[in-house]
């Protein structure tokens, strides 16, 4: 790891499915400890950024680094240890759901360390404490609600202890106490932890709570980055309608 | 109209070209499949899982199919067979026809029915819920975790399971001979094998596992290439059934050729 590299650098992303270019010369960086939070309205490419930083989507054009590494350069095996120390929370939560939620949040430890089933169990359990689930281990995916399976997927996402959080709607359908409860709790890993966190959400008062840089992409492009307070007073006109109108009132 | 029969061989050409840029793309992922089942991580905890979930859960079906088609195809065999007072070859004519080919085919087109739809339909499902992705954001290769332990598993399941059909025709043949002549049942085995070699089991029960890299190929492809979300999930799981059944009815012509010309004293 490169102490002085951003945990996160893209760099000129580009990237179009068939006639329809998602992403146009994206380019930020992510400091290491920080939060970024990426805004815009739905379909305006934020997921798409989101699944380039960890390898799931290749670019057309661009490039994106991690610790200083770039992703496109890699072969599979430096790909997984890059990924072993990224947790990513799926919009849908993406549980697998032929098994428990406990077994779930188990499978990064069984698949990635050598510890015995007790230890892996005790850390389960202090995950799911963390997200508030502890009572759900035995129970299946499809029997929690929206706001349990995302924060079960929270959980897997966090058993492994990453440098590195990436969020994908955290509060997608979400009502506004379990919105707001996530939301501190991702604040909380930043401050207590140490997480680097990117957040994509369309949720300006969300992305004020957890964000120290808010950046908007619209139409594939970023228009504009900086502080929340910053991106109010933009200049660019959509920047400032786009923060007044979901704007909802500061937590 | 000279203008129409080129439109017609146009999109003739251009369906021929889809298909066959198809049939390549499928073959890629077989070859990946069968490079990747011999490379470190060998995933073997989960192809145990899959032996189990495809061989030893269709166990019930394979055998009761093989059961039924050994009491039907007695029952022809020896209408045939006693017009030429040769009712004690029934057995072993029986044997030979479920062991060199029907067996095998029967198989294979059952666990297609069953296994490739299965497969299909859980790989899209899960392609679809962005669990394949998930799987790779947690720094497992999917590709090996999910489809070359299924594509392992059908190879492994196969054979194995084509014997039990082979077992359970032969059973349904005394069964219906029994209920015909009375035949005592270890005369019945004894004649069931007196003209079988082990050229006639090995290679047509080994050729199934053919059928079982076809199987789980198929599937495994249609499941990770689905795009059209819960629509797109019974699409993979229909087309993994055809598709498979379909190749192994023709992949079976040129395996029975190969094993003529390797195995001439058939």
């Amino acid at each position: 790891m490169s102490p002085t590299a951003p945990a996160v650098r893209v760099e000129h992303l580009s990237k179009t499915f068939g006639p329809k270019r998602v992403l146009d010369d994206v380019s930020f960086d992510v400091s290491r400890g920080t939060s970024f939070c990426l805004l815009g309205r739905s379909g305006t490419g934020k997921s798409v950024t989101l699944k380039h930083i960890i390898g799931l989507l290749r670019p057309d054009a661009g490039r994106v680094l991690i610790d200083g590494k770039e992703i496109g350069a890699m072969d599979r095996a430096a790909l997984s240890d890059i990924r072993r120390g990224i947790g990513f929370v799926f919009q849908n939560a993406a549980l697998f759901d032929s098994i428990t939620v406990g077994q779930n949040v188990a499978f990064p430890l069984r698949r990635h360390t050598d510890w015995p089933e007790d230890r892996i169990a005790v850390r389960v359990r202090e995950t799911l404490e963390q997200v508030g689930l502890e009572a759900e281990f035995e129970t299946m995916p499809a029997d929690l609600s929206g706001g349990m399976r995302k924060r079960a997927g929270l959980a897997r996402a966090l058993v492994l202890d990453p440098a590195l959080l990436l969020v994908d709607e955290p509060s997608a359908a979400l009502d506004p106490l379990t919105a707001m409860e996530i939301n501190r709790l991702l604040l909380d890993l930043k401050q207590r932890a140490g997480t680097t966190l990117v957040v994509v959400t369309h949720d300006v008062p969300g992305a004020r709570t957890i964000g120290d840089v808010l950046a908007v992409i619209d139409e594939g492009r970023l228009i504009a980055s900086g502080t929340a307070d910053e991106l109010a007073s933009s200049d660019h006109p959509l920047v400032r309608t786009f923060m007044a109108d979901n704007a909802g009132g500061r937590r | 109209m000279a203008r129409d029969t080129s439109g017609v061989v146009d999109s003739v050409g251009a369906g021929v070209g889809r298909a066959l840029a198809w049939i390549g793309d499928v073959s890629c992922f077989g070859a990946r499949a069968l490079r990747d089942m011999f490379r470190r991580p060998f995933e073997l905890d989960e192809i145990v899982r899959q032996v189990h979930e495809i061989g030893w859960r269709s166990v019930p079906l394979v055998a009761a199919a093989g059961l039924a088609v050994g009491i039907v195809l007695s029952m022809h065999t020896r209408d045939s067979l006693e017009r030429f007072g040769a009712e004690a070859k029934i057995p072993a004519g029986l044997a030979l026809a479920l062991v060199r080919e029907t067996g095998p085919l029967l198989t294979g087109l059952l666990v297609a029915g069953r296994v490739g739809a299965g497969i299909g339909a859980e790989l899209g499902a899960m392609n679809a819920t962005e669990q394949i992705d998930a799987l790779e954001a947690t720094a497992i290769d999917a590709f090996k975790y999910l489809a070359v332990t299924r594509i392992a598993a059908c190879v492994i399941a196969l054979p194995v399971l084509t014997i039990i059909v082979d077992f359970s025709g032969i059973f349904g043949g005394f069964l219906a001979e029994h209920a015909v002549s009375g035949i005592d049942f270890r005369l019945y085995f004894t004649r069931s094998f007196e003209l079988m070699s082990f050229d006639d089991l090995l290679p047509a029960t080994l050729k199934t596992a053919v059928f079982g890299l076809i199987i789980g190929t198929i599937a495994s492809y249609l499941g990770f290439t689905t795009r059209e979300g819960t629509e797109g999930v019974g699409r993979a799981s229909t087309r993994s059934v055809v598709l498979a059944s379909l190749s192994i009815i023709l992949i079976n012509v040129v395996l029975v050729k190969l094993i003529f010309v390797i195995f001439p004293s058939q």
